[in-house]
């Protein structure tokens, strides 16, 4: 029978606070790269102009048929060898991992942007305004507070995307795991509190969501 | 005011959609001031050319002149860019049959938002100009609520406000009672007439044959995408020329507009 000692990790705390906290940044970075790059793609793909919409939707299509591993390592090994520009493993998957939670959130974008009435579009033309300013001011926040649970969805599994990034070196929660059980020859101890910490973090958000559709589909 | 050019002229417009030829030769012209009343079955062709004068519809031909500005179309001539389709519409206020509220913003906000965005006054500019408005349409008390505790004839009367905020030279209806319980088509009725009162020049689009017989200058008799006949308000509603028109009409009970 196996004898657990958690008591042994506490002598680690800091490098698990300091992975933590590089795991936090990453989700935070990553979130706010993918819902720009994921907006920018669903506004292409419902653009007039056949090439952006096919570039747009090629994009979108390569990332969410290629596994998140792969493009990390692709990026950090084979872009700066087609372009010629170094990367740190940081910027590398920062890239990665936003380009792939974008062609996610595209679709969750795109799909929010069209459920709006079309009414509301005709209503802010006829008053003058822009097909920009009526994007900006009147569709996407209509659209955004729809999509909220569904981004929100998406977040989460951004968040728990970023281990990944640990096979670039990049020293998040799970990269400094790895060193603890290497250091104290206490894997199993290492990540179940490791799986613990994202169950801690996560577990509220998914309860907020779900409150929150709940509530959307009542005020529908 | 002796020889003034009319504030709407519409010239030999024409407009498919795919294979369904929507519009075939459309003229009519409306004086500055003037309230024509556009009448017609279903499917006629109403909404389209009313959305043509504001240009959410392009035409495949002829010309639409509003105020100062004229857009012809055709082959030979390019199709407006979105800026320039922008600022003309800035001067045509539109209301539509389903209100198209901003449900996002105040009661107040759906009314400063083209003023501040649009036109670009100072928000307290804006918010003076939208209050006077909302006054106008009698519903100043309700700046604060959102659309969805207004009923369908206070929606519209907001609507109807957001468009004026923008001081338009010319206002268009399309159908703006349709959508409306019964007992509150009379408030909306009366603040258009309230318009009309004020001069305001108006393309009004409505199924309300005792109302446009009373507000409209002129009517206009639309039937499978033509102009079937066209006249004095109360001379034709009362003896229409045409066997279309008079079918037409005879769907309608004649009677006195709703009070
Ligand atoms: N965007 C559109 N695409 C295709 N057909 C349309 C469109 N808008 C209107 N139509 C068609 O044009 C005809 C005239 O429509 P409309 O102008 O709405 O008539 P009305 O307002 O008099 O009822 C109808 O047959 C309608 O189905
Ligand atoms: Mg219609």
């Amino acid at each position: 029978m196996y004898e657990w000692d958690f008591s042994i990790l506490f002598g680690y705390r800091w490098l698990f606070l300091q992975g933590l906290g590089i795991t936090i940044a990453f989700t935070a970075a990553i979130v706010v790269g993918g819902i720009a790059i994921g907006l920018l793609a669903a506004i292409c793909l419902l653009s007039r102009f056949a090439v952006l919409r096919a570039v747009s939707l090629g994009f979108i299509e390569v990332f969410r048929c290629t596994p998140i591993l792969v493009q990390l390592i692709w990026f950090y090994y084979a872009l700066p060898i087609l372009v010629g520009i170094e990367m740190t493993p940081v910027t590398a998957s920062l890239l990665a991992l936003s380009c792939y939670g974008g062609s996610f959130y595209a679709e969750i974008i795109r799909g929010g942007i069209v459920s709006i009435d079309p009414g509301q579009q005709e209503a802010g033309a006829a008053l003058g305004m822009t097909p920009a300013l009526v994007m900006r001011r009147i569709i996407l926040p209509q659209a955004l507070r729809r999509m909220g649970p569904a981004l929100m969805n998406q977040s989460i599994l951004q968040f728990k995307n970023t281990s990944l990034v640990s096979v670039l070196a990049v020293p998040d929660l799970v990269y400094q795991g790895q060193m603890v059980a290497h250091d104290s020859f206490r894997p199993l101890e290492t990540y179940t509190a490791i799986a613990v910490a994202y169950f801690v973090i996560l577990f509220p958000l998914t309860v907020f969501v779900r409150r929150r559709e709940r509530k959307l589909r009542v005020s529908a | 005011m002796t020889t003034s050019r009319p504030m709407i002229e519409v010239k030999a417009l024409r407009k498919s959609f795919g294979t369904l030829t929507v519009l075939k030769d459309i003229n009519f012209n409306v004086e500055a001031g003037g309230v024509v009343a556009l009448l017609g079955p279903s499917g006629s062709g109403k909404s389209t050319l009313l959305r043509s004068i504001n240009l959410l519809v392009v035409p495949d031909g002829g010309s639409i002149r509003v105020g100062q500005t004229t857009f012809a179309f055709g082959p030979s001539h390019k199709t407006p860019r979105s800026r320039e389709l922008a600022a003309f519409r800035s001067r045509t206020g539109m209301v539509f049959q389903n209100f198209n509220l901003f449900p996002h913003m105040s009661v107040l906000q759906n009314v400063m938002e083209a003023p501040v965005y649009v036109r670009k006054l100072p928000r307290n500019e804006a918010q003076d100009l939208a209050m006077a408005q909302l006054e106008k349409v009698g519903l100043a008390d309700r700046a604060y609520q959102v659309p969805q505790t207004l009923s369908g004839g206070q929606k519209q009367r907001v609507a109807i406000a957001r468009a004026l905020a923008m001081e338009p030279d010319v206002m268009l209806f399309d159908e703006a009672t349709s959508a409306l319980d019964p007992e509150l088509v009379s408030e909306v009725l009366l603040t258009i007439q309230q318009l009309a009162a004020d001069g305001m020049t108006m393309v009004i689009v409505t199924h309300e044959i005792p109302f446009a017989r009373d507000v409209a200058d002129r009517v206009v008799f639309m039937r499978d995408g033509v102009v079937v006949e066209e006249g004095p308000a109360r001379q034709t509603i009362d003896d229409p020329h045409m066997e279309a028109t008079r079918s037409f009409l005879s769907h309608f009970h004649k009677g006195r507009m709703p009070r």
